[in-house]
């Protein structure tokens, strides 16, 4: 943007009247600086005015709504809890050869031992039940239950062999200076990182000195297979431990819960173990990632999402449709009366477009109820009978009708301001040329006011595919959205990542059909109400 | 339509007076609902339908006793408060920074003028129960769930593109030699602003201030996510009642904002008239 600024061209700038060539180079301004350059400062000290002016607002909202937004896209594929609770038992998945056709190997098992002891102890493994759940029901309690079990496995009859080889072994002390050598570190793995887990562990978690604790079984553990392994590091007391009573963490798991060593378990918690997954957004649309890997169809019985999304769709259009229909006529009305008695009439239509959307939706539960006003009307003028009262609310139709008064005037002003545009001479035109009321109507002014019907249909259409307050009132299960769906996964099953994922399908769905809004109507061209 | 010609045929007069009644039904549909509202909050039962007594006018079937109860009850009363100190707060903030903007946005060289537009504009496209799942989850994480300055700034969110959009609009006809006008009789920046600037475009900030009080007024949505008990608005407490169990002090509710629409509408039509008319007297 500066670069050319500053460097002015070699050739003269002006041309003196005779076709003489002016010798002093670029033109000046007051202050001795080339003018172009002058003037290229002012422009931009004027944008930088105007950029400042913007940019509080700018970040307001590029922190209290954009990133709001951005969190939930990132949450709709984040799914570090697998990775951040389970880190050995991930890390020995991968190594592991046995999945899927058999249970993994003990490598497997001895990792999860320690993962589930130290998350057991922070409560995180709850959290991490419910969330491989939504991919495999029983999950959950499973690792609930196995969180219980797992601080009174059998693994103590390691620590009571070392202690008894070896009463050094005991002495929380002597264990910080021999972890503090990397030799013995490097020489003993496992029994390093149990070791600095369990310090993090009685230090955060249960706020002690590690100093003055018993060091619990499952570094111990560590350590024997550390040994078992071979290792010898110098510095670190010698223990034999070939002729140890051993235990198969395995078989502790499979005494906890048999179904610890079903393969397709593991398969799951394989599955979802990266950090980021399409799991969610394959749940949105039914499907799920089976346990060889590929997305496939989910049980007929659990498939509701695409069902929803298809209703939401057709609901919206339903209601888009009694717009136009109801529309329509007070729209063509309004803009052909003359200006004054139209200004009164079109109170009718801005009333209850500045009514609160709760007074609205209380209205229509207040009247469309079985003991309601519109009932007792009809029952009372013998159309339908007292036994046979329709039901109009907690259904499709509760929700078609309240939601169509609602989104009426989001259709009649954009259909209006189109249509007064259009001169009305142009219906004299074609009845003097011998049309009919109906030909002039349909060939003429039906076409012109297309681009209103345009626009208040998209309007219409985007404001009811994501309204949450008044299906969730009147719309019983039958007339719910894919809104209604995503509030329960916030607030009550608290599927958080689902919730995500459905929102971001919703969000590309309105932002495409806002593209079209203003690829046709032009977002500037939003009336309010005015 | 502007009445029938007097060479009309039946037909056409048939046709002409049918299509007065369907519009008529059609705006007793838009109206109607609203207006059975009124009558309703007066019932003397707790019902939610007229009884014979209201049918007769007879005294006896209408009463305060639900506006006693809305006015009385701390359930509503509570709510009512929260609401009034949440919507002037998120109306204020709205106003200060959209102006701000809406003046920077109206200059000439603005750089990436269609991207931050769309950007100011985005809270408004945004369907509401997207912006509040994505506030829950954001605000949760920096702990301003469930907090008074939570719902504060969300609502002010929600406010801003009503305030540009109104403001700029205004700017339009905002005519640039007046302030130049100023800053040539020695007036600096800031005087020009609340001497030449502010008056002028002063109906458009009201307007844009009054959509963004309603919004905050009347919104649900983003309340019930963002905000905890302690936050809960007017409309939180209808929508709980109309969820759970419904009591008829809601219609009472319900007619004292429809009477606040009623209000609103008519000073948004007195401001709109105002701001033509000084168009009018503004030279260009």
């Amino acid at each position: 943007m500066t670069d050319s600024a500053t460097t002015p061209p070699r050739q003269p700038m002006a041309a003196l009247p005779g076709g003489e060539v002016t010798e002093e180079g670029p033109m000046l301004a007051a202050d001795g600086r080339p003018l172009k350059h002058s003037l290229n400062r002012a422009l931009r000290r004027e944008k930088l005015r105007a950029f400042l002016l913007v940019s509080p607002l700018l970040i307001f909202i590029l922190v209290a709504f954009v990133a709001p937004i951005a969190d939930m896209l990132f949450r709709s594929v984040e799914n570090q809890i697998v990775s951040e609770t389970l880190p050995r038992t991930v890390a020995a998945l991968r190594e592991d050869q046995n999945l899927p056709q058999a249970a993994p190997g003990e490598p497997v098992y001895e990792a999860l031992y320690t993962d589930l002891f130290i998350a057991a102890e922070y409560k995180s493994h709850t959290r991490l039940g419910s969330r491989l759940n939504y991919e495999m029901t029983g999950l959950s309690s499973l690792f609930r239950g196995t969180g219980r079990d797992v601080g009174r496995f059998d693994t103590d009859i390691y620590t009571d062999q070392f202690i008894e080889a070896e009463p050094a072994l005991e002495d929380p002390v002597a264990w910080t200076n021999w972890m503090e050598q990397d030799e013995i570190r490097a020489g003993l793995p496992f029994t390093a990182d149990a070791w600095d887990a369990w310090v993090k562990l009685t230090v955060e978690a249960n706020e002690d000195d590690p100093l003055e604790e018993d060091v619990e079984d499952f570094v111990y553990t560590a350590l024997y297979r550390d040994l078992a392994n071979g290792a010898d590091p110098e510095g670190f007391p010698d223990v034999d431990v070939s002729e140890f009573e051993t235990v198969s963490i395995k078989a502790l798991f499979e005494e906890s819960d048999e179904d610890w060593v079903d393969p397709e378990i593991w398969q799951v918690i394989k599955t979802y173990s990266p950090a980021y997954t399409d799991g969610y957004f394959l749940n949105s649309v039914d499907m799920m990632n089976g346990p060889d890997g590929d997305a496939q169809w989910r049980p007929a019985d659990e498939q509701i999402y695409l069902k929803l999304f298809w209703r939401t769709m057709w609901m919206s259009l339903a209601i888009t449709f009694s717009c136009i229909l109801l529309g329509y006529p007070i729209a063509y009305l309004l803009s052909t009366l003359p200006l004054r008695s139209a200004n009164v009439l079109m109170i009718l239509v801005l009333l209850p477009f500045w009514t609160s959307l709760l007074v609205r939706t209380s209205a229509w539960k207040v009247l469309l109820q079985q003991q309601g006003v519109i009932n007792d009307t009809l029952v009372w003028l013998g159309i339908v009978s007292d036994a046979n009262r329709l039901a109009l609310i907690n259904n499709a139709t509760g929700t078609v009708i309240a939601m169509t008064h609602i989104l009426l005037p989001f259709m009649i002003l954009p259909l209006y301001s189109v249509m007064k545009t259009i001169p009305p001479s142009y219906m004299r035109a074609a009845k003097s040329m011998g049309a009919n009321d109906w030909t002039a109507f349909w060939r003429v002014w039906f076409p012109l006011s297309v681009p209103g019907i345009g626009a208040g249909s998209i309007l219409a259409f985007i404001l009811s595919i994501g309204y949450y307050i008044t299906p969730e009132i009147v719309g019983g299960t039958e007339g719910v959205f894919i809104s209604n769906r995503i509030a329960y996964h916030i607030s009550s099953s608290l599927n958080w990542g689902l919730a995500a994922a459905l929102g971001t399908i919703l969000l590309a769905l309105v932002l495409t059909l806002y593209w079209v809004y203003d690829r046709i109507v032009g977002i500037d061209n939003v009336k309010l109400g005015g | 339509m502007a009445g029938l010609p007097p060479y009309a045929s039946t037909g056409q007069k048939v046709w002409h007076y049918s299509y007065l009644v369907i519009c008529a039904a059609i705006f007793f549909f838009l109206i109607a609902p609203i207006l059975v509202i009124i009558p309703l909050s007066f019932n003397a039962e707790n019902f939610f339908t007229f009884t014979p007594e209201m049918l007769r006018l007879d005294p006896e079937g209408y009463s305060l006793k639900h506006y006693r109860d809305f006015f009385g009850n701390p359930d509503w009363q509570v709510p009512l408060w929260n609401s009034l100190k949440i919507a002037p707060v998120a109306t204020f903030l709205s106003v200060a920074l959209g102006t701000l903007a809406a003046i920077g946005l109206s200059q000439p060289h603005v750089p990436f003028r269609r991207a931050i537009m769309a950007i100011l504009i985005s809270p408004m496209i945004v369907p509401l129960i997207i912006s509040a799942a994505g506030m829950y989850f954001f605000y949760s994480r920096i702990g301003l769930q469930g907090t008074y300055w939570g719902v504060v700034l969300a609502h002010a969110a929600l406010g801003i593109p009503f305030v540009i959009i109104t403001v700029t609009a205004t700017l339009v006809g905002f005519d640039r030699s007046l302030t130049r006008a100023a800053a040539n009789l020695g007036a600096g920046p800031v005087r020009t602003f609340f001497k030449v600037q502010m008056p002028l475009i002063l109906p458009g900030v009201v307007s844009g201030g009054l959509f963004a009080f309603i919004t905050s007024f009347d919104e649900v949505v983003v309340v019930l996510f963002v905000g905890s008990a302690g936050q809960k608005t007017l409309p939180w407490q209808m929508f709980t009642g109309l969820r759970e169990q419904i009591s008829p002090t809601i219609l009472a509710a319900a007619t004292v904002l429809i009477s606040i629409s009623v209000v609103l509408l008519v000073t948004l039509e007195v401001l709109r008239r105002r701001s033509e008319r000084l168009r009018g007297m503004s030279p260009g």
